[in-house]
């Protein structure tokens, strides 16, 4: 079994972002780069169902720049075989991700193309059905946990309500949420390991994105509040101020 | 010129969600000089409620009603709306970015080759262009972004916008049942309802959420009980901090690395503030922070405070709203 796991470099999550002076783009200075915590989901999920499957080829690809090749490592450090990254150095939209993504996929003969649920830098939530559609494979979204039977594949994805249990065949194309996939930390063999793994490099032709960027803010400051009282004391007049001046109550 | 908005049901009754999308295609509408189309696919019944989305601002409502669209198949809602988007010349298509929304909005950009912004949180025109404001990194920043094509999709973050009555005539006509083609690859197995009835975090006008202060899971029945007091419109929410604990699922958790919510009115209880979770919920209208600590960095971002102990402050909360809600 093949499972092909799109990885995405991107800011940490616990760092403040700071904007450049023509508030065109993010300072990128001594800001950690880490693997999209949703991408570590699914390189776990991908993980877990090769070595459940006793065997088989997890592949971790990206698009982006050179410096990627970090956080490919890292999942290379957690147990991925080998790691493709398609260089470009044009800031790519999401359906131009997807389309150079799908091009490497096209004839990669992946059983599983995982991605995760949504990359925490743009929010973007759509690389994954994107390249599905592109493909014409059938994709399942918010997956929280994964089951291969037979040619099946048995996916719970997490909706508003509860649960969905899903069926697809195989190839198919899934966007993994954390669900019962807690990303392993790389050992230090694994890590040495990394270092002798395979990590091919290409350069690829984006195509043009089609979403122009105006400029980036900060969001508006909240004028600051005020506190209310101390301890239980406090309640009534707190629940008179929410619904007389709020008006939210 | 005209504007479409996808609507939602569910369970034969339209979201709230939609109420808002129909409005701002209206509005946008106005701005352009274009008239609005909403369109809805739903079981036997549904025309008769998408007559509302009149009331909203939609000049003409496009029905398509069949058993088959009673439950979510992604493949058949993205053939089905492909086709009907298909027909116009659109200027726009707006969708609300509800868990149907973000799985839908991707197929329906690939399929037809449109550019997508997703969960958009404010919408202006400016010289006839449409410039759509969304959030990265979970609302650290905001963008504003100009779609070149056509066709510009756009969804639409639940509770950013609110739904503004603007009637117009809403004229319901028939699509026919649209029957899928052929059999979908994704069959859906089972159905396993979340053990509680409430709204999805994401969506709820009303939002409890509580952290590492609550000192342990089974201390979250104090925060069920103010939620109840609220009523059914309330979610809870959970910090990363007790997640990574496992004291709650992943599925309740607000910030860059669970949720982005906008509720009207957002409870931290037990939260200091890390930024990851302010980033996520500082676009909530009322933010009430009840902490011990008077230094938390949630009482910087909090229109109300207390401070205090919530093992005190909740269920006097709890009590005084209910007395509100039966007086």
């Amino acid at each position: 079994m093949k499972i092909i796991v799109c990885i995405k470099r991107v800011p940490d999550t616990e760092a403040r972002i700071k904007l450049t002076d023509d508030r065109k783009s993010i300072d990128p200075s001594g800001l950690k780069y880490i693997i999209n915590p949703y991408d570590e989901f699914a390189v776990e999920a991908a993980l877990q169902l090769r070595d459940g499957q006793g065997g088989g080829e997890v592949v971790v690809l990206t698009a982006g720049e050179s410096a990627a090749g970090e956080q490919l490592r890292s999942a290379l450090a957690m147990g991925a075989d080998r790691a493709v990254l398609l260089r470009t150095e044009t800031t790519l939209d999401g359906l131009a991700t997807a389309r150079v993504l799908a091009a490497e996929l096209k004839d990669a003969g992946a059983d599983l193309v995982l991605f995760g649920m949504k990359a925490v830098d743009d929010d973007q939530q759509q690389v994954g059905p994107m390249v599905a559609e592109l493909l014409g494979l059938p994709c399942v979204t918010v997956v929280g946990e994964v089951a291969i039977e037979g040619d099946a594949v048995v996916c719970h994805r997490e909706v508003e309500g509860g649960v969905e249990v899903v069926e697809v065949p195989r190839p198919a194309v899934l966007t993994i949420t954390k669900g019962k996939y807690e990303p392993r930390y790389a050992s230090l063999k694994g890590i040495m390991a990394a270092k002798k793994k395979p990590l091919e490099e290409k350069a690829v032709e984006a195509p043009a994105g089609r979403i122009e960027l105006l400029g980036l803010d900060y969001p508006p400051e909240r004028p600051s509040g005020k506190i209310v009282g101390a301890g239980a004391d406090a309640v009534p007049e707190l629940v008179r101020l929410l619904r007389q001046e709020a008006k939210v109550l | 010129m005209k504007i479409l908005a996808i609507a939602e049901q569910r369970d034969g009754t339209l979201r709230r969600a939609s109420h808002e999308v129909v409005s701002q295609a209206r509005r946008v509408a106005d701005a352009v000089g274009a008239t609005v189309d909403a369109v809805v696919f739903g079981p036997a019944g549904i025309a008769g409620a998408a007559g509302e989305l009149g009331r909203y601002g939609a000049d003409r409502i496009l029905v398509s009603e069949g058993e088959h669209w009673a439950q979510y198949g992604p493949e058949h809602y993205t053939a089905a709306l492909a086709s009907v988007i298909g027909q116009e010349q659109y200027f726009a298509v707006f969708l609300a970015a509800t868990s149907r929304g973000k799985d839908l909005a991707p197929r329906l950009a690939a399929r037809l080759d449109l550019p997508l912004a997703t969960e958009a949180t404010a919408l202006s025109v400016d010289g006839g262009e449409l410039i759509v404001t969304r959030p990265l990194y979970a609302g650290k920043v905001f963008s504003r972004v100009k779609l070149h094509g056509s066709t510009r999709l756009v969804s639409l973050r639940p509770n950013a916008f609110g739904a503004e009555e603007n009637p117009r005539a809403g004229a319901v006509e028939s699509l026919g049942d649209l029957a899928p083609a052929g059999a979908a690859r994704l069959r859906v197995r089972e159905f396993i309802p979340a053990a509680s009835t409430r709204p999805d975090v994401a969506e709820a006008p009303v939002v409890i959420s509580g952290g590492r202060g609550l000192r342990g899971p089974e201390h979250w029945s104090m925060l069920e009980e103010l939620c109840e007091a609220i009523g059914p419109h309330c979610a809870l929410g959970a910090s990363r901090a007790v997640v990574d604990a496992g004291w709650r699922p992943h599925g309740e958790q607000v910030g860059q690395t669970g949720k982005t919510v906008a509720p009207q009115l957002y409870f931290a209880i037990g939260i200091s503030g890390a930024i990851q979770h302010l980033a996520g919920m500082r676009t909530a209208r009322t933010i009430v922070a009840i902490n011990k600590d008077p230094e938390a960095p949630i009482f910087k971002v909090a229109d109300y405070g207390i401070v205090g102990d919530a093992f005190e402050v909740v269920p006097r909360l709890a009590a005084e709203i209910r007395k509100l809600n039966e007086g």
